[in-house]
């Protein structure tokens, strides 16, 4: 029982990363009905900031409290990623808005790998690694939480909660649903669409960056590849839970950090992966737009 | 007379290659409701979005208060304070009907947020007991109240309407088209307003327009068209009434 408590914790952690990726997948879905493939790249960016936040500070400021160098390295990284993924929307993809469907994909795949590539040449090829930032560890009632975890836990919540209220409750965020649910309609209303997809862009970019940095912190490294399997996993997060769907994005995330964490202890780690997308392939087939997504009829 | 609140002057849309208005003349003065009528596919709701920008006029030009609009983009048309309510409606259907009034009023007017809704609700009661119900639930009739409630919300000077009586009941057009002539009389709201029922249009406006394949053909007060035999034979006789 302590076991698989203790498996349940592993996998909301993980799962909170999956859950953030996933959540700029999902809303950048919405609103332009593309797949943005680079985004795994600019959770991978995210992580590359934090990195050098962290070694900019230990190098020239002696004994930084951890609070802060972390905060810093999250505020960067948002700030970072957010510029590039506001730069590449207006560069890269609003000039396709409106052409053939596949060619925003395809110029989001040639983003994702000029990122990586570039990351790949500034800052190597090798696996970055970072001297634990936190390591306390506590035991509760036979559970080992780390505090690694239970910052992770509750940076996810805080954020997503943020995130739903700006979403939900905000003019802003319903410039966002707007802008999804009828573009030329918004327009009429006065809302600056342009924009409004630039700010979705930025948020979803911001969202990855911070678990980028979690990630970071959580497994102590960092290498230019790493936007590729985690971004595919939040991605499959995002398909699972319902694309276009933010609540689903979250559920997603959790569950996919869940089943990699459970089969990996009672199975063989070796077919994680193989569980993970069975299980998607299992859902679309009774469900195909997802947990909570819904069906697709009146996407024009 | 001085200068109309809205000016179209030989605009010409294009839709890709196919001209969907050739070289069109409209004039809107303060305080008039005009109406335009004509048959399926003449090019009204053209018209309409061509005036908020969407699409934009290929030649030709739109002025609003003596000043051109013809390449701003949409929101900013919008913001000179233009309100469409359009065709098909358009209601924000995973929103509430109290987010969607939210939607109309623009950020700079939030101040008079509370004081439009009251306004607006008591204008169409119905809005008011379905506030918190999502807009893609509402039947055809709420959905054309929410329609319009949403344009005035942005306190427009000018508000545009595309056939606000389509596909509803006869009692529903008819206290639509009291609310419009009731805010024109109040509060001297401009209305242009796109009919098919123009039996009824042309009785509630000052002036009205016909447009046949792209083109005004006619125009005249309300009366006048209401009595001209082409008219007459063309959209009323055998029409609904
Ligand atoms: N989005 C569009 N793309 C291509 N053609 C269009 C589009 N909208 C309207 N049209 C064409 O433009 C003409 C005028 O249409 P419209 O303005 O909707 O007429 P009305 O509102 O008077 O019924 C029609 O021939 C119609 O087929
Ligand atoms: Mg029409």
């Amino acid at each position: 029982m302590e076991y698989f408590v203790q498996q349940l914790v592993n996998g909301l952690t993980l799962g909170s990363i999956y859950g953030m990726i996933a959540i700029g997948y999902t809303m950048v879905y919405g609103i332009i009905g593309m797949i943005n493939f680079a985004h795994g790249d600019i959770f991978m960016l995210g992580g590359f900031a934090a990195l050098i936040v962290f070694l900019l500070l230990t190098t020239f400021i002696a004994g930084v409290p951890v609070v802060l160098a972390l905060l810093l390295m999250m505020v960067v990284a948002m700030l970072t990623a957010g510029l590039w993924n506001w730069t590449i929307e207006k560069v890269a993809y609003r000039p396709l808005r409106g052409s053939f469907r596949l060619a925003p994909l395809i110029t989001a795949i040639g983003m994702s790998i000029a990122l990586s590539n570039f990351i790949q040449v500034t800052q190597g090829p090798r696996n970055k690694p970072i001297p634990p930032l936190v390591s306390s560890v506590y035991d509760v009632f036979g559970i080992t939480i780390s505090l690694k975890q239970i910052i992770i836990i509750i940076i996810t919540a805080v954020l997503l909660s943020i995130f739903w209220y700006i979403v939900n409750k905000t003019p802003l965020g319903r410039a966002q649903r707007a802008t999804e649910q009828d573009r030329k309609m918004a327009a009429l209303l006065g809302v600056d669409v342009d924009r409004t997809i630039s700010v979705t862009f930025i948020m979803g970019a911001a969202l990855a960056a911070v678990a980028g940095t979690m990630y970071l912190m959580y497994y102590g490294v960092v290498v230019f590849t790493d936007g590729f399997v985690p971004g595919v996993k939040a991605f499959t997060a995002a398909v699972l839970g319902g694309i276009g769907s933010l609540p689903g994005a979250v559920l997603g995330g959790l569950l996919i950090g869940l089943i990699e964490s459970l089969w990996s202890a009672y199975f063989t780690i070796d077919y994680k992966d193989v569980a993970t997308f069975s299980i998607l392939a299992i859902v679309l087939i009774f469900k195909p737009s997802g947990i909570l997504g819904r069906p697709e009829v009146e996407k024009v | 007379m001085s200068a109309p609140l809205l000016q179209v002057k030989a605009v010409e849309t294009y839709y890709g290659n196919i001209r969907a208005l050739n070289g069109v003349d409209v004039e809107v003065h303060r305080g008039e409701i005009v109406c335009l009528i004509g048959a399926n596919g003449a090019g009204k709701s053209t018209l309409m979005m061509t005036i908020c920008g969407s699409p934009q006029a290929r030649t030709g030009a739109v002025m609003f208060e003596g000043e051109e609009i013809t390449r701003m983009p949409t929101h900013e048309i919008a913001r000179l304070r233009i309100a469409q309510s359009p065709e098909g409606r358009r209601i924000f259907p995973r929103m509430t009907v109290f987010e969607n009034l939210q939607m109309g009023a623009s950020l700079d007017n939030l101040k008079y947020f509370n004081e439009d809704v009251e306004k607006v609700f008591t204008l169409f009661p119905r809005l008011k007991e379905r506030q918190a119900q999502r807009g893609g639930t509402l039947s055809g009739g709420e959905q054309q109240m929410l329609s319009i409630a949403r344009a005035l919300m942005a306190r427009p000077k000018l508000l545009l309407l595309d056939e606000p009586s389509l596909g509803l009941a006869p009692l529903i057009v008819k206290g639509i088209f009291e609310a419009i002539k009731k805010l024109n009389k109040e509060e001297g709201l401009t209305v242009f307003l796109v009919e098919q029922n123009a039996f009824g249009a042309l009785k509630l406006s000052d002036r009205g327009y016909v447009m046949v394949n792209g083109r005004v053909t006619m125009s005249g007060s309300g009366k006048e068209l209401l009595a001209n035999p082409e008219v007459r034979a063309a959209y009323l006789e055998g029409g609904r009434h």
